[in-house]
């Protein structure tokens, strides 16, 4: 119903008298009932063009084969049922099968049903319909579209479609034989303002063109490149800030074990490994327990993860690490010995391989930002990373733990003698840190393969992060995470993934041996002491 | 006083820390022979001194200038070292893992480079120089024990045995009785005395008493610069050092 | 230099040990109850080259307090030295019989030898780049290290970052190193069959030696003036700053010298495996060999030798015995060597005999004191 109220809201839209036009549509039913190919193509072409409230079921019927011509010349459509009706007019008819015969098509009669389907999509409902439509006829680049498009672009409100149909006819126009000079110099100038490759790829194609045409098409070829270029930096610095935001995801907690800490956790990694698989186990439950709420699983297996993996943390630090403060280098083996423990064990408990973690459906897909593709994913990581860095510095600075924190970082003993319980103050920052990086595994979870040896990827990376960035020193981190995100980023595509960061990695090494304390030193007596 | 009978020199050193001043335009003159004191509250400045003199620390501005004209701010630790200054840190630093006699022969002044270390092999004449000063720091019957093993007090002495090794033009002690008993303090005295005869020494030490023991001029510093300088009398009698000591 | 008891007894086990398996493997049948299966001439080997490469670990880490996490870079740079000298070896006996490329450079359509590759042929060549190669690597990259201060943990996790940069760098095929699958099918060594029983045999005692030349390098390194300031670096670094040393002219000096240990090391132990591939490269590699080193006993250079031995020998029962239990083994090591065991095995001997725990010193420096 609401399709044939559209189209008869296009009609009245339509310019052309309704008689005219109907006129016109009978004809085109007619050419199309005749014999011959010829009849039957030119026939499809008038009623495209004719606004027929039916062209577009009465085409498809053709390209289905379900239309069928009776001895007189009239035109019906067999139904699903296996019944008739009038193409014309959609009313039932009693028509006998024998009675009729199908109508039969060639590939010229096949190129007009395309090209007629096109452009009745001009003038769908739905508007995204139709802007695919624009784009068609702006990739078939075909002049024969240029009538339908001028009339759906003079009934066209949709400002954005109607950009699109512009664009598609002076893509159009530009392959039109007829058309002068000026048409084609202003048509080149509406492509320039769309300037994407699409429209690179078919300027270059446009040759044997008039000096004053060519010169146009050269200098808005350059303008295009330009931007593009531009675009294509604008694109690095956003995967570059994706990478620097899964970087500082993982390095977060390294942040505060190693920077505030001063331990030396090279179990780190596994702490992120875990938050990964806390979100399996999450999502397999959610999926058997409570599907309804499936979508929304890593709002559940964000602070679990954080739990989980903190109170590993806490059990580590008490277990182990305060044995062995003020030993770095014990500290790092020990901490090694414990990588591969849990790694082992969570490869006993889930096999080694990969596990199928699913990213929601309101996290994946793409838009479209000027020349840049934004990643759901990665933009919700960046967001992420941000809240994380805000909860944590909001933690170290306004609450009672938080100062506690740095009251014993700064001076264990005074801190001991105001009555602070410095072991538990120790434990609960380890597994502050341990718990931030459960969190990161949960945004990588989406991004990365979820298997043992998650961690171990990014454990050498979180280490450079905050040894860059200045031990001790959130921004520091931040900053650190970020630089090397984007100059990873950049580096790619001069020299190979690989080979972009082990020249990342030579790079940090000379950096740290220049500036061994970070971007950040603090400093002081308190350093050398 | 002469050019030429000054040791070190001290102009307007300025050291900062995230802005607090750990020295404040400081300058000393040291006369070669002589032994100064200096004394101040915490944070004073004291151990700052030593590590700007020592080139453990750079000074934001001002010079330090050793001898006649060699500037110590642009050379590094070893080579100051080299150049005949010898410091004793607060806390008694030996080589634990190495046995008394080791310690010395590190010590001993000498070609440091590691393709003369990896040959080098012990002559008499540096055995003898070590039983002087094991002679010297009174170690002599300590000479197989291990760094690590000995008590406190015989650590800071062999410390400055070590330091005597080195042959020095200049000995810097920082706080060389603190946690010793009475009759060491007493013999600490008496064994600066005796190095003194040959060398420049500048003591900072807390211990009143034992400052007085030494009987040699004291600088006063307070919040990095000097407050007040003179014999223990003079100073003690000082009303701004008995305001900074005593507060007001 | 003279010798005592353990230093003796340390070579004797080595050499002995050595020559006993390489003559039961060849001088007996092998229906024979004595008769040693090739297999474990060729285990036996590799856990001697696996001891060089702890002896090198332990000579910077026990004795210069630099804990190294990137050593195996060496050993493995070793390792890839000899490698090409293997497969220049190989001749046209490769799968597509070029007589001058290796096989992987004929699949991956290259024409010529690449430059770095010229002179491997050549057996003294090899050799010097064995030792050359880790030796400059380390001279580049502890000269920066150290003349900036680059301590502690800091220096540990840029080793780290050396030899995960290194692994990433060879697992590329345009290095020119054979990528992900390394050097392997070789074929002989000085015209000698590398699977030939004999050759492994002779192999396992030359590794014997190297390791025993190694022992008795470290131990006069150590043992000479040089060596006490090392330690003297290690405990109280700014002192000997203060009394005129250059500690980092120190470091470097000992870890250029353990680089090089550690390639030969890696020299000998590719033809006894057959095969090396980045995969040496990586870092945990590294960090096991610092756990041979404080399971044996940290700043002792007999206890390199036997906790490369011993963590070596339970490897390889683990892994055929109980597979999944090795990783929770070897972690379990880590934690409790650390914890419980500072000095390691040597530290349990030393108690038990009643002596002063005193691996710090290494060697009775009491009695030159008094003499």
């Amino acid at each position: 119903m609401s399709r044939i109220l559209a189209a008869v809201l296009l009609i009245v839209l339509a310019l052309a008298p309704v008689s005219a036009r109907a006129q016109q549509a009978d004809e085109a039913l007619a050419a199309m009932g005749a014999p011959g190919f010829d009849s039957l193509r030119r026939g499809v072409e008038q009623l495209a063009l004719s606004g027929h409230p039916r062209a577009a079921a009465i085409i498809g019927a053709l390209q289905n084969g379900r239309l069928f011509a009776r001895a007189d010349r009239a035109l019906f459509i067999k139904t699903d049922a296996d019944d008739f009706v009038e193409a014309a007019t959609g009313a039932p008819s009693d028509v006998q099968a024998g009675a009729v015969k199908p109508v039969r098509l060639n590939n010229s009669v096949r190129g007009a049903i395309d090209a007629a389907l096109g452009s009745l999509r001009l003038f769908a409902p739905d508007a995204a319909t139709r802007a695919l439509a624009a784009e068609a006829v702006f990739k078939s680049r075909d002049p024969a579209a240029l009538p339908a498009l001028e009339r759906a672009l003079a009934g066209e409100k949709d400002s954005a479609v109607k950009r699109r149909m512009e664009q598609a006819r002076a893509a159009a126009l530009l392959f039109s034989a007829e058309a002068n000079d000026a048409d084609r110099i202003a048509a080149i100038a509406e492509l320039r303002t769309r300037g994407d490759m699409d429209v690179r790829g078919l300027l270059a194609t446009l040759t044997a063109q008039s000096p004053a045409v060519a010169d146009a098409i050269g200098s808005a070829i350059v303008a295009i490149d330009r931007s593009l270029q531009l675009w294509s930096v604008a694109q690095s610095v956003f995967y570059g800030l994706s990478l620097g935001s899964v970087l500082l995801l993982a390095a977060a907690g390294l942040a505060i074990t190693f920077g505030v800490m001063g331990v030396i956790n090279m179990a780190h990694g596994e702490m992120v490994m875990i938050g990964a698989y806390v979100t399996f186990v999450v999502q397999q439950f959610m999926k058997v327990h409570t599907p309804g709420l499936y979508q929304a699983n890593l709002l559940f297996a964000i602070p679990l993860a954080f739990l989980v993996a903190g109170a590993i943390g806490v059990a580590i630090e008490r277990s182990l690490i305060r044995w062995l403060y003020g030993r770095p280098l014990e500290t790092l083996l020990a901490t090694w010995g414990l990588s591969l423990v849990l790694q082992q064990a969570v490869r006993s408990l889930f096999g080694a391989n990969n596990r199928d973690v699913d990213t929601p459906s309101w996290m994946s897909g793409s838009s479209d930002l000027g020349g840049i593709v934004l990643t759901w994913n990665r933009v919700y990581i960046i967001v992420f990373a941000v809240l994380v860095l805000a909860a944590l510095m909001a933690v170290l600075r306004f609450t009672s733990l938080g100062l506690r924190m740095r009251a014993v970082t700064q001076n264990r003993r005074m801190a001991a003698a105001m009555g602070i319980r410095t072991p538990w103050i120790d434990a609960l920052t380890f597994g502050l840190g341990s718990g931030v990086a459960g969190m990161a595994g949960v945004a990588l979870s989406q991004i990365d393969n979820v298997s043992p040896n998650l961690g171990q990827s990014y454990i050498i990376d979180s280490f450079m992060v905050v040894v860059f960035g200045g031990v001790g020193n959130l921004w520091g981190t931040t900053l650190g995470a970020l630089t090397l995100g984007i100059v990873n980023k950049f580096l790619e595509p001069v020299a190979g993934a690989v080979l972009g960061k082990i020249v990342v990695l030579v790079l940090l090494i000379m950096f740290i041996q220049r500036r061994p304390r970070g971007m950040f030193p603090l400093k002081g007596r308190a350093v050398e002491a | 006083m002469s050019e030429a009978d000054t040791l070190l020199y001290l102009d307007g050193v300025t050291v900062t820390f995230d802005g607090f001043r750990a020295l404040n335009a400081l300058s000393l003159v040291l006369e070669a022979g002589e032994m100064r004191a200096v004394i101040g509250p915490n944070g004073a400045g004291k151990t700052t001194m030593m590590d700007v003199i020592t080139g453990k620390t750079r000074p934001d501005s001002g010079k330090v200038v050793f001898g006649s004209a060699t500037d110590l701010t642009r050379l590094d630790e070893p080579a100051i070292a080299a150049l005949g200054i010898g410091r004793k840190f607060q806390k008694p630093t030996v080589f634990e893992p190495h046995t008394v006699w080791d310690n010395l022969l590190l010590a001993l002044a000498g070609d440091r480079r590691p393709r003369f270390s990896l040959w080098a092999r012990e002559t008499g004449e540096e055995r003898s120089r070590i039983e002087a000063i094991l002679e010297t720091v009174r170690l002599t019957d300590q000479r197989g024990r291990l760094g690590g093993d000995l008590s406190h007090g015989q650590k800071q002495w062999l410390e400055i045995g070590m330091l005597l090794a080195q042959e020095p033009q200049l000995l810097l002690v920082d706080e060389p009785v603190a946690g010793m008993t009475d009759a060491e303090t007493e013999q600490t005295a008496e064994l600066l005395r005796e190095i003194n005869k040959t060398r420049s020494v500048v003591v900072v030490e807390h211990d009143m008493a034992f400052v007085r023991a030494l009987g040699v001029k004291v600088t006063v510093l307070h919040e990095g610069s000097v407050l007040s300088e003179g014999s223990i009398d003079h100073v003690s009698e000082d009303p701004k050092v008995v305001e900074v000591y005593l507060g007001r | 230099m003279t010798l005592d008891r353990s230093t003796v007894l340390t070579l004797l086990a080595v050499l002995g040990g050595a020559s006993i398996l390489a003559i039961l493997n060849q001088a007996t049948a092998s229906g024979s109850a004595l008769h040693v299966p090739t297999y474990v001439i060729a285990l036996a080997g590799k856990y001697l080259c696996f001891a060089m490469l702890a002896l090198a670990v332990d000579l910077v880490w026990g004795f210069g307090g630099i804990l190294s996490l990137g050593h195996a870079a060496f050993f493995a740079l070793g390792g890839y030295a000899m490698g090409m000298y293997l497969m220049r070896q190989i001749g046209t006996r490769g799968v597509y019989g070029n007589p001058m490329l290796p096989d992987f450079m004929v699949f991956l359509g290259w024409k010529e030898l690449p430059w770095y590759w010229f002179g491997f042929e050549w057996f003294p060549f090899a050799m010097l780049m064995v030792v050359l190669v880790p030796a400059v690597l380390a001279l580049v990259f502890g000269w920066l290290a150290f003349r900036s201060r680059v301590t502690g943990v800091y220096l540990s996790i840029i080793t780290q970052a050396l030899t995960y940069a290194l692994l990433l760098a060879f697992f590329r095929n345009d290095m020119g190193f054979g990528g992900n699958n390394g050097l392997t099918d070789f074929k002989d060594i000085l015209g000698f069959s590398v699977q030939a029983d004999s050759t492994r045999s002779a192999l396992l005692v030359i590794s014997a030696l190297f390791l025993c030349a190694q022992f008795l390098m470290a131990r006069f390194v150590i043992r000479s003036r040089f060596g006490k300031v090392l330690i003297a670096v290690r405990d109280t670094e700014t002192r000997t700053r203060f009394l005129g040393y250059r500690p980092e002219a120190y470091k470097l000096v000992v870890w250029v010298l353990s680089a090089a240990m550690a390639g030969i090391g890696g020299a000998l132990y590719v033809p006894q495996v057959g095969i090396i591939n980045p995969g040496e490269f990586s870092p945990g590699n590294s960090i096991e060999a610092v756990i041979w080193v404080a399971v044996g006993g940290r700043g002792t250079l007999v206890g390199a030798i036997l906790g490369a031995v011993l963590v070596n020998f339970g490897k390889t029962w683990f892994t055929g015995a109980l597979p999944e239990l090795w990783l929770y083994a070897l972690g379990a090591l880590f934690i409790f060597v650390t914890l419980f065991m500072p000095k390691g095995v040597m530290g349990l001997f030393a108690k038990r005999m009643g002596k002063r725990e005193s691996s710090a010193a290494p060697g009775p420096a009491t009695g030159r004191a008094v003499g």
